[in-house]
Formats: C-alpha cells, structure tokens, sequence
C-alpha cells in the first residue's frame, strides 16, 4: 500500500511550521507518530499534498513538572511518558493507560499530541485528558490559545482546532486520590470496545472529589458529569456504585461496529467503570 | 513527483538515498539498499514483521515514511548476525525451532534484541508482552517465547565470561 505523493517539509519551529500550514491551508497536514496518520494515507482515505513533519521541533517535546502542575509537550512519546519516573510519581494514571495503547513498536513512535489531536473516538489520551482536566495549547496564525480538553471535541475526528493551528502542549495538576484506567480489548494493539478512567479521593467514607471518563463509547470522549455529581458528597457502598455505574452508561452513546452492537458495548461499559470505580476506591 | 535525499546510517554504513517523500522505510530498506530482512506482512502497523531498530527503538518500518528516518542509525537483521556467525537470539530460535514459516522471523528476531537489551532478565510473562507487537500464524508462541527466553540466558552467560575475563 503505497500512499499518493505529497511534498515533504520538517521546520526547525512552530512558526515556520504554523506559516506552511497557513500558505498551504487545508492540503498540508502535520505528521507526529504518524501511526494514525500514515495507515489512512496508504489506504488513501485522505489527499494530502503537504505533509509537515514535527519531529524537528525540539520545543514541543519532553515533560516539565513544576510543583503540581504537569506539561507535556506535543511530540513527547508514548514510551517517554511510561518510562518517566516523575511523572509516575505524580500521575500514575499515565502510565497505567500508556501500557494499554497500541503495542511497543507504536508506542516508541505514538506521540501524546497526535493521540489528542486526532480525534479519533478510539484514541485513549483524549478520555484520560477530560479526566484529568487537562488543558491543550494550540498555535496558529492567531497566536497561542488554550483550550479545555472537556471543550476540544465535537465529534469523530471533528475538534475545535482551525486548519492553521498545530497542538503544542498538555498540561494538568497533577491528581490525587485513587485512579484507574480500565481498558476492555480484543487483543493488544486494538482500540478499546470500553474503556473507563476514575479518579477519585475518599475521606472519612465519603467521596470528596471525583471526575470519570469514557473512550470509545461515543463519537467524542465522553466526560461523565451526571455520575460524578452522583458520588460527590455520598458515602460510598455498593448501591451508590450500581447508581454511578448506570448513569455513565445512560451517558454512553456506542455505535455498532466490528467489536460488537450497541447493547454488547454498554454490557462492556459497564463492567470497565465498576471495575475501574472498585480499583479507584482500593487505591485510595 | 521530485525526489529528495535521504542519509542514513543502514547496519553500520552511511547510505544516500534519493527517493519520493511517500517512499516506506521498508520499501527503501528492501528496494533501494537490498536488505530484505524486514518483511512486509499487513503493511498496517500491526504483525511486526517489518520491525527494525531505529536510533536504539523498535519501530515498524512499514509505518514511517524514510524522510523520517533522515538521520538515523538503523539495524536490520541482516546487521546483527550473518550465517556463519549467528547472533545468540538467532542461534537459540534455531536450536529451540522458535519457527515454522519463517516469515515473521526477522521481525521477531529484531524485536527480541532491542527487549533484550531493555530487560536483559524477563519473565515469561515479560516476554510475551515485550513481543506483543508481533504476530506469528504458525507456532502458537510457545517455541518464540522459549528461543528468547534461552537467548536472555546466553547472552547473560556471555556477558558474565567477559567480566570474567576481563578481570
């Protein structure tokens, strides 16, 4: 599968990168890990007649911890998040996700910021980034802006980002309280047919805070914001888990593919939230 | 379309190639410079046979573009063992039949060293997820997982004679 031919570019830096994606408009795409990008190019789904490599802009990558707060520049790579020790220290989540994507050959190439940008449904990162509230700093013809990750999806591969603006950073406090991320897969290497991250602090028995999401449930990641007003302020028993499980699945909106029906992946759902509900709650 | 320049550094030697910017890494390795070590089997990123090393880190040829590789160090397996002078990984999947085809092999091959190197004592369990990237129709696993797990003993064996006689 060979896909059709385009010009090739690699700017030292953003602006150069920014001012190709303005002179070429809607026939340049930027290329990080390429592992999303590449597949769809060969299977020519997408006409791109400029593709603009990333890797060589050293400023968008690596990870910056300062205090509690966490940044991790766009081109930084799946492997780089699972083998940073601080960043494991103070967000496990990541890791524990990371190690569910794809599999090592994809996940020393897989970058954090074509895994959000993308928007695919299937993608982790971006559920994991409404989890943990990340925000996303984009750079365009317009300057620098920051966006919500609760706000940057509007549907499959539909994202607030303009055509001239490249993803260049995430951050987010780092969380505290138990976490989980629970990924239900056919085989390793495949997008999930559920899956469910929970962060959540319980004191004295009572949920103090919490937030859920979901991955590949809906056309967008899906931020479970009914559920989480649920277990707020409760006591936490088994009934409570039932209420919150059930309102995340009402949340869900699956569509029926390959991995299963609509009735098959709300089953699937919901047993990835209990389970990632229970191993939250045990690691607090 | 106009081809462009491409350095990079194939099994220990500086290679040039002019290709077009849509050429794979694995079609420049298997077309351009003859090493038709790492195979194409699904051409999507997924059976791991095409896997080479590139700056240090297993990567699927077949899902980069050799523009990207501009630059790079990258091993084939035709740079780890030749036939008169088997690598450890290459003479264990021989002496344990950690092979039916032979087809994914390269890829398993090349993968293994660069685990190896990242967990020169694995488990089996280790194994099997360090190899995840890699799929084989024939063996059912069992015979790959063992070859790898004798060439960890070897080359720790190995490893161990040299600090032995170096002291």
């Amino acid at each position: 599968m060979i896909p059709s031919a385009f010009t090739f570019y690699k700017p030292e830096n953003i602006e150069k990168a920014v001012s190709l994606m303005v002179d070429f408009g809607d026939e340049a795409r930027v290329i990080a890990g390429g592992h999303s990008l590449i597949p769809v190019m060969k299977q020519r789904l997408t006409d791109i007649k400029h593709l603009i490599d990333l890797s060589g802009i050293n400023e968008i990558k690596g990870i910056e911890i300062t205090d509690n707060r966490i940044s991790i520049g766009a081109m930084t790579t799946q492997v780089e998040l699972i083998n940073n020790e601080e960043l494991f220290k103070k967000a496990p989540i990541i890791r524990e996700a990371s190690l569910q994507i794809a599999d090592p050959q994809v996940r020393n190439l897989g970058t954090i910021g074509g895994n959000v940008a993308n928007g695919d449904p299937a993608n982790d990162m971006p559920g994991l980034m409404q989890l943990l509230d990340a925000t996303y700093k984009l750079s365009g013809s317009k300057g620098v802006r920051d966006v919500k990750a609760r706000e940057f999806y509007e549907g499959a591969y539909f994202t607030v980002r303009e055509d001239d603006e490249i993803l260049i950073s995430i951050s987010f406090e780092a969380p505290s309280g138990g976490y989980a991320y629970e990924k239900q897969k056919r085989k390793i290497g495949d997008y999930a047919t559920a899956a469910a991250g929970v962060i959540l602090k319980v004191e004295n028995n009572m949920c103090s805070s919490a937030s859920i999401a979901l991955t590949n449930l809906s056309d967008t990641p899906v931020y479970c914001n009914k559920a989480v007003d649920i277990i707020l302020g409760k006591e936490i028993d088994n009934n409570i888990l039932t209420q919150v499980t059930e309102a995340c699945v009402e949340q869900s909106d699956p569509v029926a593919d390959q991995r299963g029906p609509v009735e098959f992946k709300k089953y699937v759902a919901g047993i990835v939230i209990k389970k990632a509900l229970t191993r939250a709650i045990e690691r607090t | 379309m106009e081809k462009i320049n491409v350095i990079m550094t194939v099994n220990g030697k500086e290679e040039t190639l002019s290709v077009e910017p849509r050429t794979l890494l694995v079609h420049a390795l298997r077309e351009h410079l003859d090493y038709t070590g790492a195979h194409i089997g699904c051409s999507s990123s997924h059976c791991g046979a095409c896997t080479i090393d590139m700056n240090g880190k297993s990567v699927k040829s077949c899902t980069v573009f050799a523009p990207q590789a501009e630059g790079s160090e990258i091993l084939t397996v035709e740079g780890i063992g030749s036939p008169d002078k088997l690598h450890a990984i290459q003479e264990m999947f021989k002496e344990h039949h950690g092979l039916q085809c032979g087809y994914c092999t390269p890829g398993m091959i090349m993968r293994s060293y660069r685990f190896l190197q990242e967990n020169p004592n694995p488990t089996e369990e280790e194994v099997r997820f360090g190899i995840s990237g890699n799929l084989c129709r024939c063996t059912g696993y069992q015979n790959i997982v063992k070859s790898i797990m004798a060439a960890a003993d070897k080359i720790r064996d190995e490893a161990n004679v040299e600090k032995k006689e170096i002291a």
